[in-house]
């Protein structure tokens, strides 16, 4: 099932024009993204307000080595995730004595404050102030794959994917095993949790961190597919879209990522072309009527509707055990 | 990526509503006989959602164009879309714009990061990259960057400006230059330090910097003051051009106050500064101010008046916004006539770039919009305006620039 899943997200570039692959793209990195998100607020439930720091951090650090240093794009994705995954364990550490809202405030305080970091003067020489970073686009290594016509966006888009593939495989072996029954028992009791021996301070910050990691890893790739960056790309707004597509896509469900990261992707365009005079509130209105027919999330339905084929299914023929 | 061309041959009844007969037709993509599509990025929402009015009254202008017959008998397909004021967004409806609407060229999209995100791909597509809405310098680069050209008058040619009437009223003036410390003022600085030449650099006794992050720019006055300097060049973003303005009549300090069009604005400027103490500042006008009557008769701005009244009820057509979106369509209209029946995105680049001294009708007579191969900067005639503690008035004639 998974396996014909892939294969068809690996189809897709060659049948669907450029312009489509490049949103798809999108939607493949904002998934990642809200996968990181995801680990941290719905598995663990510490709420980020500023999520789009750290993929403005992932995005910079991927453009001054491409930019400065001449590193080739795909050694820049592992090095923007360990910087991210230093800077999210660190931001975790402080953040440990913040609990709910207040988190909330201080990471949405994160959010607010590295665009303006970003213009600095004296980083200036780095990150190319106020200007921002032109990228070169990446060649594809090879001019066809089975007999199918590579570009520089079919190319990405597989790049991407198969960095997806990777990011997901972590985060589904993190999740569902023994570090991941952790991070949800501090969630939902953390006294209760710190009694069975978890160790409650280390694993918020490591959540952090590995979050903070699958954002910048996001950040990274998307430098490299928009091919610019600047600080007015990484505002307020973009933090808040990566909380709109976690909740939307579903809380603490892995595939909840990717319906979050196409909904974040394509409402706004959806709403843009039903209303130019108020797009926004197309959005909200969008936004509470998939809240409240799908209080847990788009993943959390499909999951609850296939649980009832299920049944239905299986009262019929008897079979299940 | 070649440019796609297709020779018609001319149909009779065709070519009778077509103004230009005879020319062979040629189309690139987004033109035919019947429509031509222009596409535009500009901010609808978001922190520069101000700026939208831009686009709107853009809008507005080809659909009533189009009622109206559009251009040798095409009608105009304005598409205009939201980029929040994000690069990135902006990457993408761009995009859009290219590769699924085939739009022949874009213009007006606004806003510098947004500009500098697709600077490289729309001279990769070669699709000519039009009128920005942006005063950077480097958009004028049509050796490495063909396909862009930009509207607004650039920073450094008005900061040539200023340094070449200093020589002219001045010539042993002893200069102060305040200017914010970002690309913005350097720009300026630059193109300031270039128009007063080799000899003229020795008349600068002082510059002072300030951050956008500073909460005042008092004390870098003081300083400037204390130089001895007669004449300030004010490099400043509209709050701190007001505090400046006003501190240097605190002071007592009487220099010719030179003040950067970024905040010439009467309405956000100078009010607050004082209208009292902003009497006698120098700065630069290109297009007709909607707040100054001695244009209450004049036809262009009454066509204007009428426009916004009739269409956009809802916008205010005092709005420098306004009046500016009108020059870049009137521009866009001229570029369309000059471009006749060779509508490719080659000859729209051509056309572009040999623009010859056109009057348009909302900027101030004399002011001619005009380009060459080599040289893309739009206005290369400027207006110096003296500020008489009411309006903005002209002196002199339009000044050439080089």
């Amino acid at each position: 099932m998974a396996l014909v899943l892939l294969l068809a997200a690996a189809a897709l570039p060659f049948v669907v024009s450029n312009y489509r692959v490049f949103q798809l793209t999108m939607v493949l990195i904002y998934a990642i993204a809200l996968l990181g998100l995801n680990i941290l607020t719905g598995y663990n439930g510490q709420i980020s307000l500023g999520h789009g720091a750290f993929y403005a951090i992932g995005a910079y650090v991927t453009a001054i080595l491409m930019d400065q240093y001449g590193v080739p794009y795909w050694l820049c994705i592992p090095a923007a995730g360990a910087v991210c995954l230093l800077a999210g364990f660190l931001f975790g550490l402080p953040a440990l004595r913040l609990e709910g809202v207040y988190l909330a405030l201080a990471t949405f305080a994160l959010g607010v404050a590295l665009p303006q970091l970003l213009k600095y003067k004296h980083l200036e020489a780095w990150t190319g102030g106020v200007q921002g970073i032109t990228l070169i686009k990446p060649d594809p290594p090879l001019d066809s794959i089975l007999g199918l016509k590579l570009n520089p966006d079919r190319w990405l888009y597989l790049f991407t994917l198969a960095v997806m593939v990777f990011m997901f495989v972590l985060g589904w072996n993190l999740l569902r095993g023994r570090v991941g029954r952790a991070l949800i028992a501090i969630r939902d009791h953390p006294i209760a949790a710190s009694t069975m021996g978890i160790d409650n301070a280390l694993y918020k910050s490591l959540a952090f961190g590995v979050s903070a990691m699958f954002t910048g890893v996001a950040g990274a790739l998307g430098a490299v597919a928009v091919a610019f960056v600047a600080p007015d790309s990484f505002t307020i707004f973009l933090s808040i879209s990566f909380v709109v597509g976690m909740v939307v896509g579903g809380l603490a469900s892995i595939s909840g990522a990717i319906w979050g990261a196409l909904f974040i992707q394509f409402i706004p365009n959806v709403a843009d072309q039903v209303s130019k005079a108020a797009p926004w509130a197309i959005y909200g209105a969008l936004m509470i009527a998939f809240m409240y027919v799908m209080p847990t999330g788009i993943a959390g339905a499909l999951r609850l509707a296939w649980r009832r084929l299920q049944r239905r299914t299986g009262r019929g023929s008897q079979a299940a055990p | 990526m070649g440019i796609q061309r297709r020779t018609v041959v001319a149909g009779g009844l065709a070519l009778a509503a077509l103004p230009v007969a005879g020319q062979p037709k040629q189309y690139g993509p987004g033109a035919s006989d019947t429509e031509i599509k222009i596409g535009n990025t500009i901010p609808y929402s978001g922190p520069a959602s101000a700026y939208g009015t831009i686009g709107k009254v853009e809008s507005a202008f080809f659909k009533v164009l189009n009622e109206q017959g559009g251009v040798g008998g095409r009608k105009i397909n304005f598409i205009s879309l939201d980029d929040g004021y994000s690069p990135p967004k902006a990457v993408e409806m761009i995009r859009r714009l290219v590769e699924q609407d085939e739009v022949l060229f874009t213009v007006s999209t606004l806003g510098t990061p947004s500009n500098s995100a697709i600077h490289k791909y729309m001279n990769q597509k070669k699709v000519p990259h039009l009128f920005l809405a942006t005063g950077a310098s480097k958009w004028n680069d049509p050796k490495n960057f063909p396909w862009t050209i930009g509207f607004n008058p650039n920073y450094e040619s008005e900061g040539r400006l200023y340094a070449q009437d200093i020589l002219r009223t001045k010539p042993n003036a002893r200069i102060a230059v305040l200017y914010q410390n970002d690309d913005y003022g350097k720009d300026y600085l630059k193109g300031f330090m270039e128009g007063l030449g080799e000899k003229g650099k020795g008349l600068v006794v002082k510059t002072a910097t300030y951050e956008v992050t500073d909460p005042t720019v008092d004390s870098q006055i003081v300083t400037l003051q204390s130089s001895g300097a007669d004449t300030f060049f004010n490099i400043t973003t509209p709050k701190f051009a007001a505090q400046a303005i006003r501190k240097v009549a605190d002071i007592g300090w009487k220099p010719v106050h030179y003040l950067n069009q970024v905040s010439a604005s009467v309405g956000s400027v100078l009010k607050p500064a004082g209208l009292d103490k902003s009497v006698g500042l120098v700065s630069m006008q290109y297009i007709k101010d909607p707040t100054d009557t001695k244009w209450a008769s004049d036809k262009a701005m009454q066509d204007y008046f009428a426009f916004m009244k009739k269409n956009l009820p809802e916008l205010d057509p005092m709005d420098g916004n306004c009046t500016y979106a009108m020059a870049v369509a009137q521009l866009t209209v001229q570029l369309l006539k000059q471009c006749g029946n060779n509508l490719t995105r080659d000859n729209v680049m051509k056309q572009a770039a040999n623009i010859k001294g056109f009057q348009i009708p909302i900027a101030l007579p004399g002011v001619v919009a005009d380009t060459g191969p080599n040289d893309y900067a739009m206005f290369q005639t400027m207006q110096l305006v003296k500020f008489d503690g009411k309006t903005w008035q002209g002196f002199g004639e339009p000044v050439a620039v080089r």
